[in-house]
């Protein structure tokens, strides 16, 4: 491979595109096609329109005070049919037991009487909320939008980095890359059968609509946002945009008598299901942080009552704190009588005093993560941090082993990446999106993939300097399509076929006497 | 005000909203078969071309064949650039009855295609379409408020309105003539612009019957047939503003108006089951409109030859 790629230097991970110098993985073997006639310029120039369009649209995420546009990368990121089926089994197990824990934790507990986790490691978590006791999802779904992160290891091998279960986002810079890449790279898809993405907003828009409570037939869904100055704004207005719902705020809402009403020109409306997309501290002044004014006070006791459901469900974080991650192969086991299709990282718990020892003895050769921590913050990679930073994690981790966890450091896998006008290896993950609407775990095919845009950096985070890829899920052959249309949700009622409207004249016009010239 | 300028505006109405329209429709399409992986590109197109009412070509058609024939060729109205071509030279007759800042629009538009040609054989059609969307609203908006809204507005807006009628209803009609291959609703949704305020306004129920209903009988959007026939009678009554003690003296309007009740009066439960009936009785309606329009304000000589004198 010359060209593009000639002096692609592959490091020591496992390389997406390359599985060897010069030899492409068979799933890349028709985008590598397809750039042929592109140099580094051209793809450059590319870019730089692109991030104009996402100026333009308003595709930005705050960064430092000011908005900047989502940096996508126009390579894709391609991953087989046959390998993506694995993810999905993975994802929608790992969500079905999560669910099934969610509902015991806040239900019997028998999880820890049974022994597979101990109580105080879920109390603990800061995510735990004794509020989210008796408030009972309608349909008995919590996790109605989960994100589950993986990253390849060295083998290739998917593995979960961490599980989100609050308020996952990015699934916005899915929906709008694949927008921007058939806008910008129209080539690059004519060669492909892709799975389209655009599908996520009415399977979220159903799965929001079956969590009502009961007896609603015809449930008015919003979505609340922190507002215009939070960074997933965009995501936020996006989302209420396709599905069609009120995008509010908490001044927007009002709860009396255990009911959430919002305020329009017509007198307050009822409001049936709420899509939050601020985290629980900040959701109900009256549990949570009084100081909140994003929030709507009262909501937490309406869904209690039964009037409201909140979606995702309170008290969500108890599942997916870092610590709780070590136990979740042992609870799929346990809920599921499977085994993980997903593996986790090889993680160490620092509860016990020998392996806290142990761990602390070498810092420098682990990754340590905060268990409460999102976003990337907190994170210490040891092989890569200085004295300083060591000694004064030593201390934090000594002072509040719980708050901790640590892991191997997994060199994760690397996309050859536009970086000025040369393409260079930089890491990247995968965050797949699954929506539960209490019948089916839907995963959405591809998912974010996340690049860290500094060399050699590990944390894929947009806060800090991440951008993105577009993440392809090839389809298989057409044989093999769904017999209607791609969509489970496909408006098509019934096709009435008459084709005699096919005869009516058009008018042309005055103009088709004479040919037009240029 | 003359016949000939009224024909004119008529048709520059017609021309801009078609290139607008099938703009729209393009790129609505074009992206579908980008994103589907289950397309069939040839049928998808072929059945495209029907609809929009151009000769089939006897080769292999994609989309490049479906962008060459509906957004590039400037031979033919039926085109983007063919009637971009044909609204600029009626403009081009009628200087001093648009606003100059009309006229330019229009002209600098017709001046930039080949440029944008250019640039979306590099980066897509994406652009073009998106670019001649971008001038057929500022075109509108351009009349609107730089025009005196008098009978030379009235006939852009009637012109614009009767093209739109066709036009919804020709999309609508690949619903109900190429079942196999045709687009899906919500496609024919974004090639109308109506995506998200259906959206909006039916909260995420997608289903056929509603979005029949949305397109065709819609009071408040103004891409919907209803709203394009309730506009085009307006301008009909205001140009003839005396209607008399009986009956409509105007055959246009008649035309215009019968097809407006045969929407306003529908059962809305039993739309999609009447749709082929009413997509064509709107179709002819439109044509029969636009006949009727010529006949009772574009009459003047014909233009005038030199005869070779024999002897």
């Amino acid at each position: 491979m010359v060209g593009l790629f000639g002096d692609y230097a592959m490091g020591a991970a496992w390389d997406e595109m390359f599985q060897a110098p010069g030899v492409p993985r068979a799933a890349y073997d028709a985008v590598l096609e397809a750039l042929k006639p592109f140099g580094p310029a051209e793809l450059h120039y590319r870019a730089e329109q692109l991030s104009r369009v996402f100026t333009d649209r308003g595709v930005t995420f705050a960064h430092a005070g000011e908005e900047r546009p989502f940096p996508l990368d126009l390579l894709p990121r391609v991953i087989a049919a046959v390998e993506w089926d694995g993810v999905v089994a993975g994802v929608k197990q790992r969500v079905r037991a999560l669910e099934a824990f969610l509902a015991d934790v806040y239900g019997t507990g028998e999880v820890f009487s049974d022994g597979v986790i101990p109580r105080k490691v879920v109390v603990s978590s800061s995510h735990f909320h004794r509020e989210a006791f008796g408030v009972e999802p309608a349909n008995g779904v919590r996790v109605h939008v989960a994100g589950v992160d993986l990253i390849r290891d060295e083998r290739g091998r998917f593995c979960v980095l961490e599980d989100n279960l609050r308020v996952p986002s990015g699934v916005s810079y899915v929906i709008e890359n694949r927008r921007a890449m058939t806008q910008l790279l129209p080539a690059l898809f004519t060669a492909h059968r892709v799975h389209p993405v655009d599908e996520y907003p009415s399977r979220l828009l159903a799965a929001l609509r079956a969590s009502a409570p009961a007896g609603i037939h015809d449930p008015a869904v919003v979505v609340l946002t922190p507002g215009v100055y939070n960074a997933a704004y965009f995501e936020h207005a996006l989302l209420a945009r396709l599905m069609g719902v009120e995008l509010v705020e908490g001044r927007d809402l009002v709860c009396k008598g255990n009911r959430v009403r919002m305020r329009t020109t017509q007198g307050e409306r009822p409001v049936h299901v709420v899509y939050r997309r601020l985290d629980d501290d900040y959701l109900d002044p009256l549990h949570f942080r009084s100081d909140s004014v994003v929030g709507c006070p009262g909501i937490l006791n309406a869904a209690r009552a039964g009037n409201v459901t909140i979606a995702n469900a309170v008290g969500n974080g108890a599942a997916d704190d870092k610590l709780v991650y070590t136990y979740v192969p042992d609870l799929i086991r346990y809920y599921l009588n499977e085994e993980p299709h997903l593996d986790n990282i090889e993680t160490h718990r620092l509860e016990d005093p020998d392996v806290l020892e142990w761990v602390l003895g070498r810092l420098d050769q682990l990754v340590l993560k905060p268990v409460d921590g999102s976003g990337g913050k907190g994170i210490v990679i040891g092989p890569g941090a200085t004295e300083a930073e060591l000694t004064e994690l030593h201390a934090a981790v000594e002072a509040d082993p719980r708050g901790w966890i640590a892991q191997r450091p997994v060199a994760l896998s690397t996309a050859p990446t536009l970086v000025g006008d040369r393409i260079a290896p930089r890491h990247v993950d995968l965050r797949p999106f699954a929506v539960n609407d209490g019948n089916e775990v839907w995963v959405l095919p591809g998912g974010l993939t996340r690049v860290a845009l500094p060399e050699g950096a590990l944390v894929v985070n947009s806060s800090q300097g991440g951008g993105s890829k577009d993440t392809w899920v090839l389809a298989r052959d057409p044989s093999e399509a769904p017999p209607t249309e791609t969509a489970a949700a496909s408006p098509d009622g019934p096709v009435v076929v008459a084709p005699r409207v096919d005869g009516v004249r058009r008018d042309l016009g005055p103009a088709a006497e004479y040919a037009g010239q240029q | 005000m003359l016949s000939r300028i009224a024909e004119s505006l008529f048709w520059i109405g017609r021309y801009i909203e078609r290139a607008d329209d099938t703009a729209r429709i393009l790129d609505a399409y074009v992206h579908r078969i980008l994103e589907d992986p289950w397309a069939d590109e040839e049928a998808s197109c072929r059945s495209l071309l029907r609809i929009l009412g151009v000769a089939e070509p006897e080769v292999v058609v994609g989309s490049a064949t479906v962008l060459e024939l509906l957004a590039f060729d400037a031979s033919t109205p039926s085109a983007i650039a063919g009637a971009w071509h044909a609204a600029r030279e009626n403009a081009r007759g009628a200087r001093e009855i648009i606003s100059s800042e009309l006229w330019e629009a229009l002209n600098a538009t017709w001046v930039a295609l080949p440029q944008q040609r250019i640039a979306s054989q590099r980066l897509g059609p994406h652009a073009l379409l998106g670019f001649v969307r971008e001038r057929a609203a500022m075109v509108n908006g351009l009349a609107e408020s730089t025009m005196s809204h008098d009978d030379g507005w009235r006939f852009l807006v009637l012109g614009r309105s009767l093209e739109r009628v066709d036009m919804t209803a020709r999309l609508l009609s690949t619903r109900v003539l190429a079942a196999d291959h045709a687009p899906s609703w919500t496609t024919l949704l974004q090639a109308c612009g109506a995506d998200e305020t259906f959206l909006r306004t039916y909260r995420g129920a997608l289903d056929a019957a509603h979005i029949a209903e949305f397109l065709l009988l819609d009071r408040l959007f103004p891409r919907s047939v209803f709203a394009a026939l309730v506009e085009a009678e307006r301008c009909l009554l205001e140009l003839e503003p005396d209607v008399g003690r009986a009956g409509v003296g105007d055959p246009a309007r008649r035309i215009v108006g019968r097809a407006r009740t045969g929407l306003e009066y529908v059962d809305a439960g039993v739309l999609l089951a009447e749709l082929p009936e009413h997509l064509e009785r709107i179709q002819a309606a439109s044509l029969e409109a636009s006949a009727a329009v010529a006949k009772r304000y574009f009459q003047y000589a014909a233009p005038v030859a030199w005869l070779h004198e024999e002897g």
